[in-house]
């Protein structure tokens, strides 16, 4: 395997290689911010109309939720052993565990998918045919706004990493990784974990207000 | 330049070398060719509202004709010329020139960043053009999402795309400035310029992305007609204006701390001066950067919001108020004792010092909370954000332009044709702007083509003014494309400046340096004699 030489502009390969997780980083602060703008909707609205938002949260599909928290969390988990694979020089294995993470998420986004179309047949979906009984109506058709938009966003960027974990998979295929050059594969997996994060808030924000207690 | 070694511009002479470039140089000089379409068409819809105003009666538009042409004016000037103009053009010129970098950190993202900003400005102008949008800039709501009958969704989908772009280019800009600096070059070291764009940079990564979602829940209220922020379907209106200013305060300094930078440099440069308190320079940015995500709610005053909530506001915006002014004098305290050139460049940035100064000083007006319902949506503010974003902002631009000219195009411009332009500007500036602090304190609303008959000499001096501005702006195309083909040849330092930018050949090569530089001293060494940083 020929000596990995540092792309252009950088000196070293260490300089290219924190550049690359700085950069991921920053994008990721400008995620947060993005995601963040429509969690602080979230919390006005709920405060606005606790009620309702526990009304509608009761119609979530607790159990899809749930599995598919499990199965992003277990896609992390592949993600992280992958770059310790690659970082190893192990390019095989990494393939194959990131190949085995993208499948995962295709199946988080199938079930998301069977979610959606549930909550269609059951006249949750805003704009296309929402009724709810009428005193919780207003605020349940926020929260189902919020809903729809936040997991729509989400599933945009999980298919987005789907489409960047495959790429690096075949690259970890080819040997192109090693203990000096893994910049893509570490901010891949950085912007994997990134997603994976913000599903549990989702979950969190979606599916547990109204199911506890009384 | 010798023939052996082609600099930049003549490293590769097809037109599809352009459109594929990933040199900053050149993707500066394509982000440079945009806005500069873009500051002559929200120019033109700014002439057209001066026109209008010189008559109390509503005689030249219709009163919905005007309000498209604010909306084109605002939101092509606060989009696609105030936030991009300097650190898309001299901040993607300059920063690997004056860090002695090779490029940036992520070539390929710059150029994706122009290529984002051309298709979110074709989008939006594409919306001003089939029939515009009469919200104003703000978009706000329910108006733009439920009555207003222009083309809101495409007009924001275009400023969501160009989001983007910003984002991209503060992004490279952060991980450049602390990964590619040359050897020796530790931060105290920094050029101004690039602390400013640094400052910036966090605010375009940072306030952005909240624009971006917010824009998109204003489109899809639109579209699916769901309530989000309209209360009558038990959305609240306000909310959208606290999503919408915690970007587009901290915008404001998007657009002022660039040219804070610019004027830093233009100052020490053209007093042949050590900049006086460089570090209190530097974190005055960093602070001006933080302070500001906190002032947002000075918009709101008389939007409902608490009291409590107004005086915790208005008491930050008198907080951000002190970095500036700690600028403001170190500037003159740098000129103190200075041996004062009077080149071009330095006449814009002391009119520069000026402006901003009653920029900033009619700011504390606007966010003392008795004086602010007094004016509000006026005049006075109209006047006050232009003194901040064209007497500031525009002017450092046309200051950083005359300045860096020589070294981007390795042609010297005509000295007396550009000091001519800038007292112009100033003068023009003024005349246009200072009658609309009096016609605010008098009480004309903003947004309205129509007047009380009692404020036209006050509205006809302004518009008088315009004019003057308008072709003291238009001066420089004439004059700086004239110098491209037979100005005098530059040489690499013709200010005698001691940045690193002005120790390669104008126009640089390709790659910026021959030999990477190494760094022994900090920027502003112009005492007894100027001594690059490199020596």
């Amino acid at each position: 395997m020929p000596e990995a030489q540092p792309a252009f502009p950088y000196a070293t390969l260490p300089q290219q290689h924190e550049a690359a997780q700085l950069g991921m980083w920053t994008f990721l602060a400008t995620e947060i911010l993005f995601f963040g703008g429509l969690v602080l909707a979230y919390f006005v609205y709920h405060y606005g109309y606790p009620q309702d938002f526990d009304a509608a949260a009761r119609h979530t599909k607790i159990v899809l939720g749930t599995t598919n928290t499990a199965i992003l969390l277990t896609s992390s988990f592949l993600v992280a052993w992958a770059v310790t694979a690659g970082k190893t020089g192990f390019g095989r294995g990494a393939a194959v565990l990131l190949a085995a993470a993208a499948g995962l998420g295709l199946i988080f986004l199938a079930l998301k998918g069977l979610e959606y179309s549930e909550e269609y047949r059951e006249r949750l979906v805003p704009a296309l045919n929402f009724s709810f009984d009428a005193a919780h109506a207003r605020g349940a058709q926020l929260f189902f706004v919020f809903y729809f938009v936040a997991t729509g966003l989400h599933a945009i960027h999980v298919a987005v990493g789907i489409a960047i974990l495959l790429a690096i998979a075949n690259r970890a295929r080819q040997q192109r990784y090693s203990a000096d050059y893994h910049a893509p594969l570490t901010v891949a997996g950085l912007y994997w974990h990134f997603v994976d994060a913000v599903w549990v808030v989702l979950y969190a924000l979606i599916y547990l207000p109204g199911r506890s207690g009384a | 330049m010798s023939a052996a070694e082609p600099n930049y511009l003549t490293a590769d002479f097809r037109l599809r070398s352009w459109f594929i470039t990933t040199d900053h140089k050149r993707v500066a000089l394509l982000f440079f060719a945009t806005i500069t379409l873009f500051f002559f068409l929200g120019g033109a819809a700014a002439t057209l509202i001066r026109l209008e105003l010189l008559t109390p009666r509503g005689d030249l538009v219709t009163s919905d004709v005007y309000n498209r042409l604010f909306t084109m004016h605002g939101v092509i000037m606060v989009w696609f010329f105030l936030i991009p103009s300097i650190p898309t053009t001299f901040g993607n010129f300059m920063v690997p020139l004056m860090i002695g970098a090779r490029d940036l950190a992520f070539p390929r993202l710059n150029l994706t960043s122009w290529y984002l900003f051309l298709i979110g400005g074709a989008v939006t102008l594409y919306a001003l053009f089939i029939g515009g949008v009469d919200t104003g800039w703000t978009f706000y709501t329910p108006f733009s999402t439920m009555y207003s009958n222009g083309h809101v969704v495409l007009a924001v989908i275009g400023v969501f795309i160009t989001g983007f772009s910003s984002i991209l280019t503060g992004l490279n800009f952060i991980v450049t400035i602390h990964r590619l600096r040359a050897p020796g070059l530790t931060w105290y070291r920094l050029p101004i310029f690039l602390w400013s764009l640094y400052a910036t940079s966090v605010i375009l990564v940072l306030a952005t992305p909240v624009l971006a979602i917010t824009l998109l829940l204003v489109a899809i209220e639109r579209l699916a007609g769901v309530g989000i922020f309209d209360p009558k379907l038990g959305g609240d209106p306000l909310l959208f204006q606290h999503l919408f200013w915690f970007y587009s305060h901290p915008a404001v300094y998007i657009m002022i701390l660039p040219g804070m930078g610019v004027v830093t440099e233009l100052v020490t440069c053209f007093s042949r001066k050590t900049l006086f308190g460089y570090k209190f320079v530097a974190w005055a940015s960093m602070a001006i950067a933080a302070v500001g995500f906190f002032v947002w709610g000075h918009h709101m005053f008389v939007s409902g919001q608490s009291v409590f909530a107004g005086l915790v506001f208005s008491f930050m915006s008198f907080v951000v108020a002190v970095p500036s002014a700690i600028k403001v004098f170190n500037w003159t305290a740098t000129l103190h004792k200075g041996w004062v050139h009077f080149d071009a460049p330095m006449l814009y940035a002391l009119g520069f010092i000026g402006l901003f100064t009653i920029g900033g000083l009619t700011g504390l007006f606007l966010a003392s909370l008795a004086f602010d319902v007094w004016v509000t949506d006026t005049y006075f503010v109209i006047a006050h954000f232009h003194y901040i974003m064209v007497g500031g902002m525009v002017t450092a631009y046309f200051g950083g332009l005359h300045y860096w000219w020589p070294k981007i195009t390795g042609r010297l411009y005509p000295e007396y044709w550009a000091r001519a332009a800038a007292i112009l500007i100033f003068f023009g500036f003024n005349m246009t702007f200072f009658p609309q602090f009096i016609l605010g304190i008098l009480g004309m609303p903003r947004r309205y083509h129509a007047y009380d008959p009692a404020l036209q000499v006050w509205n006809v001096l302004s518009s008088a003014g315009a004019s003057v501005l308008a072709i003291a702006y238009a001066l420089p195309l004439f004059y700086l494309g004239w110098s491209l083909f037979w100005g005098r040849k530059a040489g690499p330092n013709p200010w005698r400046a001691t940045g690193l930018e002005w120790q390669t050949s104008s126009p640089p090569p390709k790659h910026n340096f021959i030999e990477t530089p190494v760094v022994r001293r900090g920027p502003y060494e112009y005492t007894p004699d100027p001594v690059p940083q490199n020596a």
